[in-house]
């Protein structure tokens, strides 16, 4: 079992374009603080090049990017874009907010880790982010 | 002994014997009962719980404090205006849904734009990629409203437009359209929600800090009140705040003070408040639990009487009528088993009208998935046509009033909203608690302490925490498609207009804005009228006033 309690998984919440609903990230944001995550949250209105900024800034292991305002399909692609020509592609991208079931798969195949919704229940949602968070740390050897 | 403490009293016995009795045979199903709020629901409510002096806290429909209702006959004269707010691609493509929406019987307008439109950024603007005419209609210049309005009269109907950080600017834009088809102001009726200040605290779209922004609302208000006397140049809006996770109490105290913050802002600048005040209006959700939210809207009406009158001094009675329009809430409707929210949205509309609300949007059943579909929005319309016109509710003002339980939680309501009052004051008033993050941290709790809740099953949502179906996730609907022409659609049409404009009418009209935006004391609606007249964009407008006023940054509480 692994009960790494966490140790110190950096997460980056992040809201990125202008899509002002901000209620769900900051739920996520206190629920993974609480479970002793180290929670860096963005704030609002992000755009994809500082999203990303602050993921290699803060050497995060998984980006939490909450998006309710239909640019998913936009806004996913250039992150991704821009971590692996900076070579961060180790760092987990999950998507939470209001996805279209028929974008789920789009999203999937272009290398978003995971895609959430406001039905999970937190500490299910914890669970998963510490998984993709320990997975990068054994990527890289860090485990 | 009077007649409160003989029930009291007769009360006590009940649950020491026949309660007590009871429940050891059948046990209640949960030791406390909660409001949606997470306020106990009482067991039972009598008089002795009702502490009202009926001609001090309720009178009569149309008197003050108007707890019973806005208006002396409500909707025996006039029905709840039906307003269901639409918003997507250009603005032909808007035009089309209001045509529709009015053909099926709608009676008022309510536009949503798009996020770019929202923040200030030109429909071609590189942080609008991706967003334009998606979660909303795309405005970038009076061109964009003319379409938008096409062949509706703009002095028959009335027009709500939810806009904030750049409301100003679609207002002049209003004013140009009006003046452009020679209907006189005077004859405008309508709406621009233009509240700031909840902007900060919950719906988060933002362009300067919140003083210079506060400045724009005050300068909006004394336009509007001098030259359109049917138009509404506010909507104190709580559904923001609501959907973002605050309690009933605090949907209600948050959204008064900042009707506060408005009111001082415009008597600082030297407004009398019976000039404007008549003409501030308020914008409420419904959610779920029934009897809170009836007390809730009932509550509402009481306080902001009492506040006018008693803190203000206002005189008119108008001034102290509390009117608003109501959503039903979005954040009740879930993704799964969505024709449930039909059922969701009945009941919030049902509390709405027997709250005596002026105006109604209900939600589509697809409300958790995407923007409405016009099936979802005929429905939607056709739950208020059924309360109209089968329902009864409409025939007897304030039906629940004088219900134990309802006076009994809109006096309870009230209290906690002065409690509030008073926390605000001591913090310094509302903008230096928004300044502060402070309402901000209130609503960010009373939304994580639900999300506990959800997820600790002590409140449950049918079909999603509670009574779940294998296939409830994938329902077959025919949801609102996005089309990626109008996008392009829309920097064509931008484009069109701004190569057809006289350019240095538009520079020579921006920087007359920029100059007057010097002087703290200079009114910004004429200038930016003018800018918008020749055709300058939203973006360019936005802009203008950058260098002086600053950008918000945000204080990212969790």
């Amino acid at each position: 079992m692994m009960t790494t309690s966490a140790q110190n998984f950096r997460i980056v919440v992040a809201k990125a374009g202008l899509d002002g609903h901000d209620r769900g990230a900051k739920i996520v944001a206190r629920a993974l603080r609480d479970a002793g995550m180290e929670v860096i949250y963005t704030g609002l209105h992000q755009t994809p090049q500082e999203v990303v900024e602050t993921a290699i800034q803060e050497d995060a292991d998984v980006i939490g990017i909450s998006i309710l305002s239909g640019a998913h399909m936009t806004i996913f692609p250039k992150i991704l874009q821009l971590l692996r020509s900076q070579s961060a592609q180790d760092i987990a991208v999950v998507a939470g907010g209001v996805i279209q079931a028929t974008d789920v798969p789009k999203l999937i195949e272009m290398g978003v880790a995971a895609v959430y919704d406001a039905e999970q229940p937190l500490a299910a949602l914890v669970a998963a982010v510490r998984e993709h968070a320990g997975e990068r740390r054994a990527r890289l050897g860090l485990a | 002994m009077s007649d409160r403490e003989r029930i009291a009293a007769e009360r006590a016995a009940w649950e020491q014997q026949d309660v007590a009795e009871f429940a050891r045979r059948r046990p209640e199903r949960r030791e406390r009962f909660e409001t949606f709020s997470g306020e106990q629901h009482e067991r039972l409510y009598t008089p002795a719980d009702v502490d009202v002096d009926y001609a001090r806290d309720l009178g009569f429909p149309g008197r003050y404090p108007f707890t019973r209702g806005a208006y002396p006959t409500m909707y025996r004269a006039q029905p709840w205006t039906m307003r269901q707010i639409a918003g997507y691609g250009t603005g032909a493509d808007t035009n089309a849904r209001f045509r529709y929406l009015i053909a099926q019987g709608q009676t008022g307008i309510s536009v949503d734009f798009d996020m770019p439109t929202l923040m200030g950024y030109d429909s071609d603007d590189p942080r609008s990629e991706g967003e334009v005419g998606r979660e909303g209609v795309a405005i970038d210049t009076v061109d964009d409203m003319d379409e938008l309005f096409k062949d509706i009269e703009l002095d028959r109907i009335s027009v709500s437009m939810t806009i904030n950080p750049t409301a100003w600017i679609l207002l002049a834009m209003y004013v140009v359209l009006a003046q452009e088809r020679n209907i006189p102001l005077e004859r405008l009726a309508g709406t621009v929600q233009n509240d700031i200040i909840k902007e900060y605290i919950a719906q988060k779209e933002w362009i300067y800090p919140p003083r210079p922004a506060m400045r724009l609302v005050r300068d909006s208000i004394l336009y509007s009140t001098a030259r359109m006397p049917h138009y509404n140049p506010v909507n104190v809006s709580g559904y923001h705040i609501r959907e973002a996770g605050s309690t009933a109490a605090q949907e209600v105290a948050f959204t008064l003070a900042a009707g506060m913050a408005y009111v001082e802002e415009v008597i600082a600048a030297g407004g009398s408040v019976d000039d404007f005040a008549p003409r501030l209006s308020f914008f409420f959700v419904s959610q779920i639990d029934f009897l809170e939210e009836v007390a809730k809207f009932r509550a509402a009406r009481r306080i902001w009487a009492r506040t006018m009158k008693e803190k203000y001094g206002a005189r008119k009675p108008e001034s102290m009528r509390l009117r608003f329009h109501t959503q039903t809430a979005g954040a009740s409707c879930t993704a799964r088993e969505p024709l449930n929210n039909i059922v969701r949205t009945t009941i919030e509309a049902l509390a709405a009208v027997l709250g005596g609300t002026q105006s109604l949007h209900t939600n589509g059943y697809d409300e958790a998935l995407s923007i409405p579909s016009e099936t979802a929005m005929k429905i939607a319309l056709r739950t208020q046509q059924i309360l109209l016109e089968e329902s009864g509710v409409a025939g007897t003002i304030d039906a629940l009033a004088g219900s134990y339980a309802v006076e009994s939680l809109t006096g309870r309501i009230e209290r906690q909203v002065e409690e509030y009052f008073r926390q605000i004051e001591e913090r310094g008033g509302t903008i230096a608690c928004v300044e502060q993050g402070w309402l901000q941290q209130q609503i960010a709790d009373s939304a994580f302490e639900l999300a506990r809740k959800k997820d600790a099953h002590e409140f449950e949502f049918v079909g999603v925490t509670k009574y779940r179906s294998e296939n409830g996730k994938s329902p077959e609907l025919d949801l609102h498609s996005v089309d990626p022409a109008w996008e392009r659609n829309q920097i064509e049409r931008l484009h069109r207009t701004k190569a057809a404009r006289d350019q240095r009418a538009v520079a020579a009209a921006l920087e007359r804005l920029a100059n007057a935006a010097k002087d703290e004391r200079e009114n910004l609606m004429p200038y930016t009228i003018d800018a918008v007249r020749a055709r300058a964009t939203a973006g360019e407008v936005v802009n203008t006033l950058v260098p002086l006023f600053g950008r918000y940054k945000e204080l990212a509480i969790f």
